[in-house]
């Protein structure tokens, strides 16, 4: 959903349920939406799980017949 | 000892109670004449639990005439946020919303501390809810902040930090979801501490959002805020008494990070910060310039994470009784209700990212530094401050240097660092590392021995 959809069905429903003051706070809170949204977490949260991530480890040779694996 | 007895503090207390030389009953009844004197103007009190408060007082005066102490807080006059649960008392969240109840039990931490032999001297007034910083949405009526009556004196934990500073209790207990401990603490100017996330039980406790929310102490010393924190996590403070003397300044290590955290800054603010920062240097500290990289998304992460868990925690009184709530408390907690789940959990993601980001700040010093407030103690009532010639939402400010700590967990300290010409307190706030609130302790009583006047 949009922002802007998302504004117009919220300040619709504020009004039909006779809280026309909560409209103008509807309003900063889609501000804060789109600055939530524009942040890029989703690429930093990516980033930070790639460096957490352990080292690949190179390929050995195949564990002696009865080793513990 | 100039001051009268109930303006010291428990530091200073204790011994004195310990060796008989001060009655519980005298210092609670002097807490209680202050009460008498200026709450009605100042307004921190909801309930004063006069009668049960002596009784107490006099059973551990008792105890020590017999030769038991039960350690430093034994017969110290303490109040409770009117959040947290005490046996047989009203739990009125400063709202009408919960009009008729009264507590079935203690709170672990209110059991904790009675164990520990705190006087429970009544149940502070805040924030209606612990929703809001300033302390004037409230079913009691505003509080006051004592340096000046016409303006706030920070919340939500408003009326904790007003009884401390006016000699109604010598320590509180508050809440901290947004920097509702600290904020109280540098606009009043007493010292405020947030544990590490899940330290401190929040059984018993009014929620507001149960990922943010914190309880700890507000008192007049770091050493003073170190004891209760000690006794809140169930330990035994007498074994740990007296705290060792603080350590030297000189080698400390702390971060400060200017990026976003001074780009909106009262002018006195700035200049007391700097000055401690020159008084710390001088002292032989270090201090080092950090980045929080992702800091200018703070807000609206917060405001994502916090506003649906506390719609969720007031769900079923907004469809019951909303006519009971104040108008603006009413109007935030139904604008949780509007938060997409797919920007919840963004939050959620992006507060991993912020606790990273602290903790890599962390890594090479001992606390992260920086104004608890960026502007002093606002007017009551006031929507906008100006800060620099440009108009700022108070509520944005007041939450701008301490809602990171609730995002991420970390624990975080306020202390007085002087005050703007006009008289109003400013606070130093010092963030340590996940899990070691001890050693953010040790850290900030360093620094207070250079920092508070």
């Amino acid at each position: 959903m949009t922002i802007d959809d998302w504004l117009a069905v919220a300040c619709a429903d504020a009004d039909r349920r006779g809280l026309a003051d909560l409209k103008p706070l509807l309003v900063t809170l889609a501000g804060a939406t789109r600055a939530l949204r524009a942040a890029g977490w989703d690429a930093a949260t990516r980033q930070q799980a790639q460096a957490n991530a352990p080292e690949p480890r190179a390929p050995g040779p195949p564990p002696e017949e009865g080793e513990p694996r | 000892m100039t001051a009268p007895l109930h303006f010291h503090t428990i530091t200073e207390l204790a011994p004195l109670i310990a060796a008989g030389h001060v009655s519980s009953e005298a210092l609670t009844s002097a807490c209680l004449e202050e009460i008498a004197a200026h709450d009605g103007a100042l307004r921190a009190f909801i309930t004063v639990l006069g009668a049960s408060a002596i009784a107490q007082a006099r059973e551990l005066d008792a105890e020590i005439a017999a030769g038991g102490c039960r350690g430093p807080l034994h017969g110290i006059p303490i109040s409770l946020k009117d959040l947290i649960d005490q046996q047989g008392v009203p739990t009125t969240a400063a709202s009408r919303v919960r009009e008729g109840h009264v507590a079935a039990c203690d709170a672990p931490v209110t059991a904790r501390l009675r164990a520990a032999g705190a006087v429970l001297i009544g149940k502070t007034n805040l924030h209606e809810f612990a929703f809001g910083t300033t302390s004037d949405d409230t079913a009691f009526g505003a509080v006051r902040n004592p340096h000046a009556p016409s303006r706030s004196p920070g919340g939500s934990s408003g009326g904790s930090a007003v009884g401390i500073v006016t000699g109604m209790s010598v320590a509180s207990i508050g809440t901290d979801t947004g920097g509702s401990i600290r904020i109280p603490s540098a606009a009043c100017g007493t010292v405020g501490l947030k544990p590490t996330w899940g330290e401190v039980p929040c059984e018993g406790v009014v929620p507001l959002c149960r990922s943010l929310d914190h309880v700890g102490p507000l008192a007049r010393s770091v050493a003073d805020a170190w004891l209760i924190y000690l006794v809140l996590r169930g330990e035994a403070a007498a074994a740990r008494w007296p705290l060792p003397a603080p350590r030297p300044v000189k080698g400390l290590r702390l971060g400060v990070p200017r990026h976003y955290f001074h780009d909106v800054l009262d002018d006195e603010v700035r200049a007391r910060f700097a000055a401690c920062l020159a008084w710390l240097r001088h002292e032989g500290a270090e201090t080092m310039d950090v980045v929080i990289p992702h800091a200018p998304g703070i807000a609206p992460v917060y405001l994502h994470a916090s506003l649906p868990e506390a719609a969720a925690c007031h769900a079923g009184s907004l469809e019951s009784v909303p006519e009971r709530y104040t108008r603006n408390v009413r109007l935030r907690l139904e604008m949780g209700r509007y938060v997409l789940a797919e920007d919840y959990v963004t939050a959620q993601a992006a507060r991993a990212v912020l606790r990273s980001e602290v903790d890599a700040a962390l890594a090479g010093c001992d606390a992260l530094a920086m104004p608890t407030l960026p502007i002093p103690a606002p007017p009551i009532g006031a929507s906008t401050v100006d800060v620099a010639g440009t108009p700022q939402a108070v509520r944005s400010m007041m939450l701008r240097m301490t809602q990171l700590f609730n995002l991420t967990g970390h624990p975080a300290v306020s202390m007085p660092m002087g005050e703007t010409a006009a008289g109003l307190p400013c606070g130093l706030q010092l963030a340590g590392r996940l899990n070691d609130t001890e050693g953010l302790l040790a850290t900030a009583a360093a620094c207070e021995a250079i920092v508070t006047p």
